[in-house]
């Protein structure tokens, strides 16, 4: 735990994933080594079905890797139980998806004030509330999903995964159901929340333009990274 | 603590949506629990009822009976000395004759006092001691208003009884002291106990009960006033009844029904469970979204699986509080329905205990059946908010849950036999319940395979019809089991009620006797027999003597202190019939010992039934003894006889070597079989000969057999009539439920071109076929169980009745077809582009 200040955000070594479908085992991770700094920003692309998603999700401790090491924010998740795992994203990851998955059942400031509750903060719907502000949302607080537009859920999915000030934000092609304008207008909070709070973010996108605002841009296929390039300071 | 508050939080959040999507669980657990309390709470209206009569069915406060002999001597004494009031009454069996006519009655003698409590009501009205008084020679009689039909009489006409004449004065219209019995052979006749004498049936060893009806001091307490009467006089033999076993039969009577009943409620909620499971699962399956979106959010699994815990213990308490509320309610409208028929005036009110009874049962299936969709929903893995199509579909919970849900069941199996008070009916129930879900479930793989391995048929519809039998996520195995359950029983009390009215009225008759005869005296015996031989048309006549004792001891230990199994402590609660004789009946089977020789004069020895031995836990060589008139005699145990009481046969649980038995006043009972002419000759005959002797036509009492069976067939059967409504409600909630794959099937088969006709022709197959099958499964299952009820249990003939069978499937097609074409109707009407478009 010492070294959990100084260490890499993202530590992966030599990842595989195999998972197992009623048509048979699906290689989808071949032994993926990666590093990422803290505070970093990285875009991760590729074609549908190269490993993305499953990259994210083994770096979020959703998914358990079949061989390799993973180590986020320095403690190493591999083979964390599952409450272990819950406990480690509450600490320090944010999740934003493509479809927002927001609890329909509850209110815009409810979704947000989750992951503090889950940690029993008191102030848990004063944060939410300030949260909600941060993305422009503070007149919808008692709204629930159903009410609100796609753009609008997608800011209360950034500010639940925020609110926590998570040390890492994961992001899966979160503009992806949104039109071109909404689309900016959520990646302009994300990069601004991220600036605000040194988050690392790693980022899966098919918008190349995006990928570039990235300080580095990561390229997989069929379970390989091919490529990793940094963007000229 | 923070934990469950947070649950809390988050399950109230969730409620929002309302009770959307749990109306079959709501009405399931209503229905069950509802079934159950109001079972409960009449059997308690019932009871409380006969306590309430309890002063008027004992006809004072407290009733002491004695047979064959009269209460004297000291235990007379005692009475008199210490009850403020003592009335005697005396009933017994006796023909009722005229010049052409002749029936079997109840006769009953009063005394001057009679009743001491309420009053007798009789058409005209009138005082009761002058109807019965001797006037100009003549007794008076009121009796039963059936009497007069029966033997073409009319009011003021006189009818002979015994060797006295009696003038019918009026009808009687209430007996307070009548307690409703199960079998009655005959109509009230009540005489005077002065005229008795006249009579001459008042013989010692008659079939006569003897009573002596006590009312007491205000102050003092009758069941003390019993305790001390059993220390005084422990060896007196009388039966002694107070407030709390005032109609000790008919209260055994009522908790065998209420218990078989309950049965058939608890199938009904078990059914419910089923719709619990289905209702839980359909709906966690509605939020696998949101339960991965909390888990990512940081909620760990127990978290998760408390907050929806929560839900389902919430909506439970309001769907057992709906089923109590009605459960509650029932008794009060039911009662009206069948007040002319209960054996006393029910007192309906809420009785906490059958309600809480109930609740419990509700809480219990509810828990143990929606914990398992709870705890497959807590390992629902976030990373399905990413990728489902290549995770394994069937998620198994942790172990612990499964030892809960085994848990649940066995607290349930438990339940049941801690709350029932007959024991081995209760496991009997558990083992049948245990082994119908696994059949059922056998049964539904059976339908499933046999649709995945079937010819691939060239109809598309079809070929559909057959991949949702079987696809995964098919209805096959819940409707199966929900519905299977209802039909089973169904078929089941149908082919055990069918079978034993068979047995009555078809087979036994065959076999049976045409007359039983009472109260033959010895010195008549005879003539008896020899005037009954010579009549055309008779044969196998049978006579035994015999006269009544108790046993008092087993091996020299009293009864009370000895061990005795359950099953056959009838044989220690009260008189037995008893009997001597040189030979051993014709086919008589023995177990072990050996019949004494014919002359035997020594100690006395007794024969005994194999099945009480065992339940006393004797054997040859052992002792019983045994309380005869008030004389106790030690036996020895020198054979085991093998006994089936199911038979007609005369038998005797204790026979005794002669010896031993002679010199007690007793007398002599006999069948003969006749045909159908015969049965007046034999009827005058012996009415004519011997006023004395009464003979019970067997027919008469078959056929009041027969309509018991089927008063307790029809209440069992509307009981068991929920489980099936409470299948029906499981299978409109199956289909509710894969209403979205409905629509998008049907969406699909329009887009390919498919009529709304044939789109439903092949929804309607499909559960036509799902019908048929679960109705051949549930029918099989039935009469699986009626074999063995019928074959195992009661030792009696089976036969397959088919035409319940064929009923129980069609109505199984019937019902799974209208709540298909009910449930599916709408899904046809949906507009394709929509669907499409959300697509």
């Amino acid at each position: 735990m010492t070294n959990e200040k100084n260490s890499p955000a993202i530590q992966l070594n030599d990842i595989h994933l195999t998972l197992t479908s009623e048509a048979g085992e699906v290689n989808i991770l071949r032994g993926l080594d990666l590093t990422i700094d803290r505070g970093e920003t990285v875009g991760l692309v590729g074609p549908s079905g190269s490993g993305k998603t499953s990259l994210l999700m083994i770096v979020a401790g959703l998914e358990r890797p079949t061989s390799g090491r993973a180590t986020i924010a320095g403690q190493d998740i591999t083979d964390l139980n599952e409450d272990k795992l819950a406990l480690f994203r509450r600490e320090h990851t944010g999740i934003v998806f493509q479809n927002f998955h927001l609890v329909p059942t509850m209110t815009a400031l409810e979704n947000v004030a989750l992951p503090l509750e889950f940690a029993g903060i008191e102030r848990a719907f004063d944060l939410a509330r300030d949260q909600l502000a941060a993305v422009g949302l503070d007149h919808r607080t008692q709204h629930y999903p159903g009410q609100l537009s796609g753009g609008e859920q997608q800011r209360v999915a950034l500010a639940r995964a925020f609110v926590a000030e998570p040390t890492l934000l994961l992001a899966d092609e979160p503009t992806g159901n949104l039109d071109g304008a909404t689309g900016d207008h959520v990646m302009e909070l994300l990069f601004d929340l991220h600036a605000r709070l040194n988050t690392t973010l790693l980022l899966i996108t098919h918008a190349p333009a995006l990928a570039e605002r990235c300080d580095r841009t990561l390229c997989m296929t069929d379970g390989h990274l091919i490529s990793d390039s940094k963007r000229d300071a | 603590m923070h934990d469950l508050r947070l649950a809390w939080r988050i399950a109230r959040r969730e409620m929002r949506t309302g009770l959307k999507g749990f109306r079959v669980f709501l009405t399931c657990l209503a229905l069950g629990v509802a079934a159950i309390a109001a079972v409960g709470s009449l059997s308690e209206a019932v009871t409380a009822g006969l306590m309430a009569d309890a002063r008027f069915l004992l006809g004072g406060d407290v009733s002491v009976r004695s047979q064959q002999r009269p209460i004297e001597g000291e235990p007379l004494n005692y009475l008199i000395q210490n009850a403020d009031k003592i009335s005697t009454v005396l009933e017994m069996k006796a023909m009722a004759q005229t010049k052409t006519t002749r029936a079997l009655v109840e006769l009953k003698g009063v005394d001057q006092i009679y009743p001491l409590v309420g009053k007798v009501e009789m058409e005209p009205a009138g005082n009761l001691q002058d109807r019965l008084a001797q006037k100009d020679g003549v007794w008076g009689a009121i009796v039963e208003s059936g009497l007069l039909p029966k033997l073409d009489l009319d009011l003021g006409d006189q009818v002979r009884v015994g060797q006295a004449t009696f003038e019918i004065r009026a009808v009687l219209t209430k007996e307070p002291d009548r307690v409703a019995s199960i079998v009655n052979f005959g109509p009230r006749f009540m005489v005077s106990t002065k005229a008795l004498p006249e009579t001459k049936l008042v013989q010692l060893g008659s079939q006569i009960r003897y009573y002596k009806r006590l009312q007491l001091a205000p102050n003092e307490d009758p069941l003390v006033f019993i305790e001390t009467l059993k220390k005084e006089f422990p060896q007196t033999g009388w039966r002694l009844n107070g407030p709390d076993n005032a109609a000790p039969g008919l209260q055994r009577f009522v908790r065998r029904l209420s218990l078989f009943l309950t049965f058939a409620g608890l199938t009904a909620l078990l059914v419910g469970g089923i719709g619990v499971l289905g209702a839980v699962r359909s709906y966690l399956e509605t939020k696998t979204s949101t339960i991965a979106t909390l888990k990512c959010v940081g909620a760990p699994g127990g978290l998760v699986f408390m907050a929806y815990l929560l839900q389902i213990l919430v909506l439970s308490v309001l769907g057992i509080c709906i089923g109590l509320l009605f459960g509650a309610a029932l008794p009060y409208i039911g009662i009206e329905l069948v007040r002319d028929h209960l054996p006393v005036a029910p007192l309906v009110g809420l009785y906490p205990l059958a309600l809480l009874k109930a609740a419990i049962f509700g809480l219990l299936v509810s828990a143990t059946f929606a914990l398992w969709p709870l705890a497959q929903a807590r390992e629902t893995p976030a990373a399905n908010l990413f990728r489902t199509n290549v995770m394994p579909v069937t998620i198994w919970p942790r172990l612990i849950y499964t030892i809960f849900v085994f848990l649940g069941v066995l607290a349930l199996g438990a339940l049941v036999v801690f709350w029932a008070e007959e024991k081995n009916f209760a496991y009997g129930f558990v083992i049948f319940s245990i082994l119908t879900v696994i059949l059922l479930r056998l049964g539904a793989l059976a339908i499933m395979s046999l649709a995945k391995h079937a010819p691939r048929p060239k109809n598309a519809i079809i070929r559909l019809v057959l991949a949702n039998l079987h696809r995964p996520g098919t209805a096959t195995p819940g409707v199966v089991l929900a519905l299977g359950v209802g039909l089973s029983v169904l078929v089941a009390v149908a082919l055990i009620q069918g079978n034993i009215v068979r047995q009555v009225q078809e087979t036994i008759p065959d076999k049976a006797p045409a007359f039983f005869f009472i109260d033959i005296q010895s010195n008549q015996a005879e003539a008896f027999d020899k005037a009954l031989t010579s009549i055309e048309g008779t044969g196998e006549l049978m006579r035994r003597p015999s006269l009544r004792g108790r046993i008092v001891k087993i091996n020299g230990v009293d009864v009370d202190k000895a061990f005795v199994k359950p099953g056959v402590r009838w044989a220690i609660n009260g008189d037995r019939a008893l009997s001597y004789a040189a030979k051993p009946s014709e086919g008589t089977e023995f177990t072990a010992g050996k019949w004494w020789a014919e002359d035997y004069a020594g100690p006395p020895l007794i024969s005994f039934d194999a099945r009480v031995a065992d339940g006393f836990g004797v054997g040859v060589g052992d002792t019983l003894t045994l309380n005869v008139m008030g004389r106790d005699i030690k036996a020895t145990i020198a054979s085991l006889r093998k006994i089936d009481w199911r038979t007609l046969k005369f038998d005797f649980a204790i026979i005794f070597a002669p010896g031993t038995l002679e010199s007690a006043p007793h007398t002599h009972i006999a069948a003969i079989k006749a045909n159908v002419e015969a049965e007046p000759e034999i009827e005058r005959t012996v009415a004519s000969l011997w006023p004395n002797i009464s003979a019970i036509r067997v027919k008469d009492a078959l056929e009041a057999a027969s309509r018991i069976i089927a008063g307790i067939g029809a209440a069992v059967t509307g009981t068991a009539s929920v489980t099936v409504l409470a299948g029906i409600i499981v299978l409109a909630g199956t289909i509710a439920a894969a209403r979205a794959q409905r629509v998008y099937d049907s969406v699909v088969f329009k887009v390919l071109g498919a009529t709304r006709r044939q789109i439903m022709g092949a929804f309607l197959l499909e559960f036509g076929l799902l019908g048929l099958f679960t109705g051949l499964v549930g029918g099989l299952i039935g009469t699986l169980i009626s074999w063995a009820v019928i074959k195992h249990i009661m030792a009696m003939t089976w036969v397959f009745l088919p035409l319940e069978v064929f009923i129980t499937i069609a109505a199984a097609i019937l019902f799974t077809t209208l709540a298909g074409f009910f449930g599916t109707w709408r899904a046809l009407g949906e507009k394709a582009a929509t669907h499409l478009r959300n697509e």
